[in-house]
């Protein structure tokens, strides 16, 4: 069996390819920030506590529209629901540990992390596997930190006309490259895809994420089982 | 509300989205079939965050005709099919759309 610092090293190196579109997300959004009217203090503050790209993105550009507390909060949660479904996966992998490893695992349960080490989980049956998802979780959290807080320095210097904000959809697409071979998940892609175009400005509170996915997952419950029937 | 306390209770929530399930859930809760709609979960929710970043603009608005982000979408799957490869995925991405907005 591998050591705990082995699969912890090898969840980086996993991890590392993720990281490069993290970079200039992680500066956008410390630009973003002091943009919008947050302090130096309260942008480092937001990836610390929240550590959640999407989410924090999110917040901004809701706080920037003049949205009520409590309509951020809610979108944030909604946004943040897919970690619900992580959860659950992640979870069957993880139930033999102890409650103050699930404390600490759960802060790192983030987007990258989550899709490399549920290939490694799924793979590699040792009991410490879950160090995987520890060293993917803090690399980011490294990389998260230091990008903010470059991007706070930085500021305004960033040009704008790059588009950088566009390696975020490019990010969560590249991590979608092996399910573009199977015909259900297209279908499931397309399904999720669409609803949240569409229901973007009129499904409430930013829930079109949530909505999104459950109209995928209800799409694979039915083309799973008419699969079934024809085999 | 200040600025950190709605920070905190962002943090709070999002904290709760990621703990709650794997504590709450126990091994013996998974069947195979719940395990095959699972292994669905990432095809049903980046969909969600990449189409509506892809087609809707800083406004709001559906945009389709003019959108150089559509074309370097297409291009980035295409690539990354084919490579399989997360950053060639990315790169390729970037790539046609800088092409496609500074020189076309």
């Amino acid at each position: 069996m591998d050591s705990n610092f082995k699969i912890f090293l090898k969840g980086i190196r996993d991890v590392s390819p993720l990281m490069i579109p993290v970079v200039p997300f992680g500066l956008i959004f410390g630009v973003l920030a002091i943009d919008v009217g947050f302090t130096p203090m309260q942008t480092m503050g937001m990836s610390l506590i929240v550590f959640g790209g999407a989410s924090q993105i999110v917040l901004l550009q809701l706080f920037s529209g003049g949205a009520s507390s409590l309509v951020i909060i809610s979108s944030v949660g909604a946004v943040n629901s897919r970690h619900l479904l992580y959860g659950a996966v992640v979870s069957e992998h993880l139930s033999d540990l102890k409650l103050i490893w699930k404390i600490i695992i759960s802060y790192f349960l983030i987007d990258q992390a989550f899709a490399i080490s549920n290939e490694y989980l799924k793979k590699n049956k040792n009991r410490n596997r879950y160090f995987h998802l520890v060293g993917g979780g803090a690399t980011c959290w490294v990389i998260w930190q230091s990008t903010t807080f470059f991007g706070i320095i930085l500021g305004a210097s960033i040009p704008e006309e790059l588009g950088l904000s566009f390696a975020v959809p490019l990010t969560f697409l590249a991590l979608l490259v092996n399910d573009f071979r199977k015909l259900i998940n297209i279908f499931v892609i397309i399904v999720s895809g669409a609803v949240a175009t569409f229901g973007y400005n009129y499904i409430p509170f930013k829930a079109y994420v949530i909505v999104a996915a459950l109209s995928g997952l209800f799409t694979a419950i039915i083309l799973t089982k008419k699969k079934k029937l024809y085999e | 509300m200040s600025n950190w306390a709605l920070i905190f209770y962002c943090g709070i929530i999002t904290y709760l989205t990621r703990f709650s399930m794997i504590a709450l859930i126990k091994k013996e809760m998974f069947n195979d079939r719940i395990r095959e709609i699972l292994s669905f979960v990432p095809s049903a929710i980046f969909p969600a965050i990449i189409f509506p970043a892809i087609f809707i603009d800083n406004t709001g608005l559906f945009q389709i005709e003019n959108n150089p982000k559509i074309i370097a979408a297409i291009i980035a799957t295409i690539i990354g099919v084919v490579t399989r490869s997360i950053i060639a995925t990315i790169f390729s991405g970037l790539a046609s759309y800088w092409f496609l907005i500074f020189l076309v």
